[in-house]
């Protein structure tokens, strides 16, 4: 009987986890078939197939120049998000400083907060801050850099703050009797010790960077767009496989860096 | 290796005194061994000592320097960990090599002293293992190896074997002994197991709420505790509780009349070592001799322990060696108990 209900429990299991993971790859299925289509009008039955797709999303300047755009953000704005994010975590974790707690919440807060929200804010803040210096915020790479870096510190804090929970502070005190001072043992014990976390860290604050299209909307200027924002505009004026073609390849390159990263560092006992 | 000099150390966390006027002064080459249970300090001095700790006063001289202000990494002290703390992103060689590296010598020259260091603690050919490979009794010699490796003024040690098993902690304590007496390394230990501190010790120090109780070797600590709390710390003792009415004459509670030698006046405690008492006819000889009812024996092999009543309020423990033709006393048996007059020592009543 119990065996039985047990049996039954599992199958139902299997079956939901089945239908989610169906639910999340179907449209990335969907989209990458598109993507070989011959005919230009995405419908159904596909014509024939040929890569032509992929040749002028390659051959698209507003799509490479994004692409190359997007890029540069995303890697300046994790680099940068590490830099702030790691000594705010070793902080967090290992002072009792006034309003830790608030200070944690208050830095995970751009991962709850709307893009939308945050790109009026981010709008509004740049514009003032435009103002008030002189300078060319708005539309700049800096400044979307900057807001990048927004998004991508709560991913470095969370995941960060959790390799050092556990983290057996001892072998620092061993590596300073061995003679090493603060700045060595930081360098050669502590970020070693917290790799997994570091490098889970950065490849997710890469990809919400990468990936990232509403709060990117209200700062870039022209001439100057990040590749989500090329593809939405590519759509405003014709639907074809090019967009699915230039999605394939985006899948295929995050994919493959988190196969890569996968090999050094088990992900799924990061996050 | 150097002389190691500890002046009216003193550690306090708000109004507790972890440490207490600690001082002491510890030769070239000795092994000196801090005891005490758990909680009475010995960590908190041994981590003054390493600079992890800033002393709230007092001063510490290593050799000629005075490092009581250094930080840890100019202190040149090897401190061997209760946890080993290796460092698991490192192989065995590299987590060995590391206080080398510090110093900034050659690869070249590291590889022969991590080689040596790691043959001194008979673990050559694994150098290039990670500590995660390695057993518990493994990484402690990598521990002390690493220790070992930066020659050390003086070598630390927090219970370093207090998470090996019984057998092997027996054999690593023999061990440590002899690698330190072969490179003549001024050593500080620090237990709260007893034996491992007789085996080990030139010279020990009993600590207890912060406060150096005695220092001194094992037959000093033994033969003569400086106080009721050394007399049942180390070794056992039976109390018996009572006052110095006049010199050299001790009442107890149950009023007993006790020959001892003890100047002092006033509330005091008896203590006797279980195995200096003398039971039945051997007990003839002896100044003071009593009656007494046998209320418990454990027989524990090589020894019988036996609980005996003097008075209602007076309690004693005999330990007889087990030899052969030995007759085991019952419980309600009546016996003649007695001790020499200089085997008792008398101390201050304490509360
Ligand atoms: N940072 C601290 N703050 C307050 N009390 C402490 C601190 N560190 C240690 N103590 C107290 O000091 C006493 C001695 O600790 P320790 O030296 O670790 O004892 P042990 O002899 O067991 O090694 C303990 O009672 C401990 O609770
Ligand atoms: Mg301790």
């Amino acid at each position: 009987m119990t065996a039985a209900r047990l049996s039954l429990g599992r199958i139902a299991l299997n079956g939901a986890a089945m239908l989610s993971l169906g639910f999340i790859l179907l449209p990335l299925i969907f989209v990458t078939w598109l993507a070989f289509f011959r005919q230009e009008i995405p419908s159904f039955p596909p014509e024939g197939y040929s890569l032509r797709w992929f040749s002028a999303a390659a051959g698209n300047k507003a799509f490479v120049d994004g692409f190359l755009l997007s890029l540069q953000v995303g890697v300046l704005s994790t680099l940068i998000g590490l830099m702030l994010g790691v000594p705010a975590s070793l902080a967090l974790v290992r002072h009792r400083i006034v309003l830790g707690p608030a200070l944690n919440t208050f830095l995970l807060l751009p991962l709850v907060m709307p893009g939308i929200v945050l790109g009026t804010a981010t709008y509004v803040f740049q514009i003032e801050t435009e103002i008030a210096t002189g300078l060319p915020v708005l539309g700049s790479a800096g400044g979307l850099v900057a807001a990048h870096t927004l998004i991508v510190i709560p991913w470095v804090v969370k995941l960060v703050t959790a390799s050092l929970v556990g983290f057996d502070r001892t072998i620092e005190e061993a590596a300073q009797n061995l003679g090493a001072n603060p700045w060595t043992t930081f360098w050669r014990i502590t970020l070693p010790s917290i790799r997994p976390g570091l490098v889970a860290a950065g490849l997710f604050s890469f990809v919400t960077s990468f990936g990232n299209l509403e709060m990117s909307l209200f700062l870039v200027g022209p001439g100057r767009i990040t590749l989500p924002i090329a593809i939405l505009q590519y759509l405003e004026w014709k639907i074809d496989p090019a967009v699915a073609a230039a999605s394939v390849i985006q899948i295929v390159l995050i994919g493959a860096a988190m196969i890569v990263t996968d090999r050094y560092v088990k992900l799924s006992r990061v996050v | 290796m150097a002389r190691l000099s500890i002046e009216h150390l003193r550690k306090t966390y708000g109004e507790f005194h972890a440490v207490d006027d600690f001082s002491i002064d510890i030769a070239d080459g000795e092994f000196l061994v801090l005891l005490g249970p758990s909680g009475c300090g010995k960590t908190t001095t041994l981590r003054m000592v390493a600079g992890f700790i800033q002393p709230t006063a007092g001063r510490i001289t290593i050799g000629e320097r005075d490092v009581t202000n250094l930080p840890p990494w100019k202190r040149n002290c090897g401190l061997v960990f209760q946890s080993y703390a290796l460092f698991p992103h490192m192989s065995v060689a590299d987590n060995v090599a590391f206080g080398l590296e510090m110093r900034r010598m050659a690869p070249a020259e590291r590889a022969p002293r991590v080689a040596e260091a790691l043959r001194l603690v008979q673990l050559s050919g694994f150098d290039q293992r990670y500590p995660r490979q390695l057993s518990g009794g493994q990484q402690q010699r990598v521990a002390l190896a690493r220790a070992l490796a930066m020659q050390p003024d003086v070598l630390l040690l927090d219970e370093p074997l207090s998470n090996l098993d019984a057998k092997l902690r027996q054999e690593v304590r023999v061990e440590i002994r002899d690698l330190q007496r072969k490179l003549g390394l001024t050593t500080i230990m620090v237990t709260h197991d007893q034996e491992e501190a007789l085996t080990m010790a030139d010279r020990l120090v009993v600590m207890e709420k912060g406060k150096v109780r005695q220092i001194g070797t094992q037959r000093e600590l033994y033969e003569k505790p400086a106080d009721r709390f050394v007399a049942g710390f180390i070794g056992r003792s039976a109390f018996l509780d009572g006052e110095i009415a006049a010199p050299g004459r001790f009442r107890s509670q149950g009023g007993l009349e006790i020959d001892c030698s003890a100047p002092a006046l006033g509330p005091a405690t008896l203590a006797l070592r279980p195995e200096r008492l003398a039971i039945g006819a051997q007990a003839e000889s002896c100044t003071n001799r009593f009656q007494a009812r046998v209320e418990h024996v454990s027989y524990l092999g090589a020894l019988l322990d036996i609980d005996v009543r003097l008075t209602e309020h007076d309690r004693m423990l005999l330990q007889l060696p087990n030899r052969q033709g030995t007759v085991e006393p019952k419980p309600g048996d009546r016996i003649t108990i007695g001790w020499a007059e200089d085997a008792g020592l008398v101390y201050p009543r304490e509360s």
